[in-house]
């Protein structure tokens, strides 16, 4: 039930090891979205990559280089608008994330297969991944992985506090510029498997529940990576033997985690409390069972 | 452009700002190793403003600037910047000790790695502020005091040869401020260069220059001098008790 999936069916091995690169990568990147307060954005990345993947579908090319277009041009157009027409970061990524659904949704109901391509592309297609998306997996991971270690210090001050990035000779906004790419890389490499809008819950669930817990980025990232790979084997099986879609049932299960997790560390916090209380007024319990 | 050969800080004629609009213009003081200056306003008076413009983390709106003989911003290992600081609500429950370390990290760049003497530096950094004994704690747990005693250690682990400091007494109790006192004092009496934002008159008692703001200079000069009555009644609207 919980092996003979696996050991029985090829696509499924592949899936796993795919999922699992994705879960991986999304780790890395995940943890400066969550930490960095970055969730908007890439919400908004993940989203502006659908016109470029909808217009190569069009046309015939991979949809990752359309979708390394698509983040591009999201990128380009956030620090144009919001630095051009003194907008609030906010409001520019709202602007380019709406206008790039939307120009997605047009490109795609030109092709005659519509609600397929589309739920293709915001869903993903798991158990349809091959040896070449894992070998485009498995770079991301390492390119990723690659720059998170050389900027983890400006990228840790940079989560802390962006003036203290500047001041300690790091460049805010290059080193911003490189937290975003990295980003905009996991989703590129990530939404064959799960989709451009269920990326985003392999950023942000499995980084959130690894903050819950770590005290260092390292361990954010490594609880993560734990989270994201679990949810990826649950969520593989849930599918299975359930007939339900994969990727969703992946990313529901990273949440379902991360809402156990949290529910864990509220219990524990308040039964912290209550004996620090008591330790403090023992006294109050005794005059209460007086009365 | 000026020289500041024999200067730590210089400015000739400097307007700070936001964007291409002045706050405080015509600020000209030099400063010499050692020596403190205390910026005294009330809030929005262009205390902080100055001290952005200093650590570089604003352009000079006008006029000319250096540190170290060079431009702001430039310096990071010899020069070091303590900002306001809200009370820590970091997602990460980042530890005392970790949060310390970053003051390290523009000596050690993307590559180098700590070594026994940037820890030890760290190290002694939380003992000046006494805060050793939360070093493991998550500093979002601890009061706005500890807090502000953590940023302190953060900025004396530059090891730097300018401080700039917004406010550093904010949020600590009369022991803080004494120990802020005598850090201040110990970091001058080792040629540091200091300069610091309050909203405190006894905290300008010890400076060798005192500049009184409201959105421009009301005053500067020795303490005697800056902080006489007429130019405390222009600055807040009363005076101090004699």
């Amino acid at each position: 039930m919980f092996i003979e999936p696996f050991a029985n069916n090829e696509f499924l091995r592949l899936s796993l090891v795919a999922g699992i690169l994705v879960a991986f990568t999304c780790a890395i990147a995940g943890t400066f979205v969550v930490l960095r307060g970055l969730a908007f954005i890439g919400d908004a990345l993940a989203h502006g990559v659908l016109p470029g993947i909808a217009t190569a579908m069009l046309l015939g090319v991979s949809g990752v280089i359309g979708a390394a277009v698509g983040s591009l041009v999201m990128m380009a157009g956030v620090s144009v608008v919001s630095r051009r027409f003194r907008l609030s970061g906010d409001t520019a990524i709202g602007l380019l994330f709406v206008g790039m659904l939307a120009l997605g949704v047009m490109i795609t109901s030109r092709s005659r297969t519509f609600v397929g391509d589309l739920s293709r592309i915001l869903f993903g297609e798991l158990l349809g991944v091959n040896s070449g998306d894992l070998v485009l997996q498995f770079v991301a991971l390492v390119i990723v992985a690659v720059v998170a270690f050389i900027a983890r210090r400006p990228f840790l001050l940079l989560c802390v506090d962006e003036g203290l990035a500047k001041t300690s000779g790091f460049s805010s906004r290059l080193f911003q510029n490189l937290m975003l790419m990295i980003v905009a890389i996991t989703v590129i490499a990530s939404f064959q498997t799960v989709g451009t809008l269920l990326v985003l819950g392999m950023l942000i669930a499995p980084a959130a529940t690894g903050a819950l817990f770590a005290r260092r980025i390292s361990t954010v990232m490594l609880i993560a990576s734990l989270v994201g790979s679990i949810s990826t084997y649950v969520g593989l099986l849930i599918s299975y033997h359930f007939d339900l879609a994969a990727g969703a049932s992946i990313v529901l299960t990273t949440v379902l985690i991360f809402a156990a997790a949290a529910t864990y560390t509220e219990i524990k916090k308040a039964i912290a409390d209550n004996s620090h209380e008591e330790h403090e007024h023992p006294h109050s319990h005794a005059g209460s069972h007086v009365r | 452009m000026i020289s500041t050969a024999e200067f730590t800080i210089k400015t000739e004629r400097l307007a700070v700002g936001y964007s291409k609009f002045p706050i405080v213009s015509d600020i000209s003081l030099s400063m010499q190793p050692g020596e403190l200056l205390v910026l005294i306003g009330t809030n929005g008076s262009g205390k902080s403003t100055i001290l952005k413009t200093l650590a570089g983390l604003l352009q000079p709106v006008n006029g000319d600037l250096e540190i170290l003989g060079a431009a702001t911003g430039s310096l990071p290992k010899r020069v070091a910047y303590l900002p306001q600081h809200p009370v820590s609500t970091h997602t990460l429950p980042l530890r005392v000790r970790d949060v310390v370390a970053m003051g390290r990290f523009a000596h050690l760049g993307l590559f180098k790695k700590p070594t026994t003497h940037d820890n030890q530096i760290v190290e002694s950094s939380m003992r000046l502020t006494g805060i050793e004994s939360q070093a493991n704690d998550p500093i979002r747990d601890l009061s706005g005091g500890q807090q502000q005693r953590t940023h302190l250690a953060q900025v004396l682990t530059r090891q730097a040869e300018v401080l700039l400091l917004d406010e550093p007494t904010a949020g600590l109790d009369i022991n803080g401020r004494k120990l802020v006192a005598d850090l201040i004092a110990s970091e001058r009496a080792r040629g540091v260069t200091v300069v610091m934002a309050t909203h405190e008159l006894q905290d300008a008692e010890s400076a060798n220059t005192v500049m009184l703001l409201a959105q421009r200079v009301v005053s500067i000069g020795k303490p005697e001098v800056a902080l006489r009555d007429e130019y405390l009644r222009e600055c807040f609207g009363f005076t101090q008790p004699h």
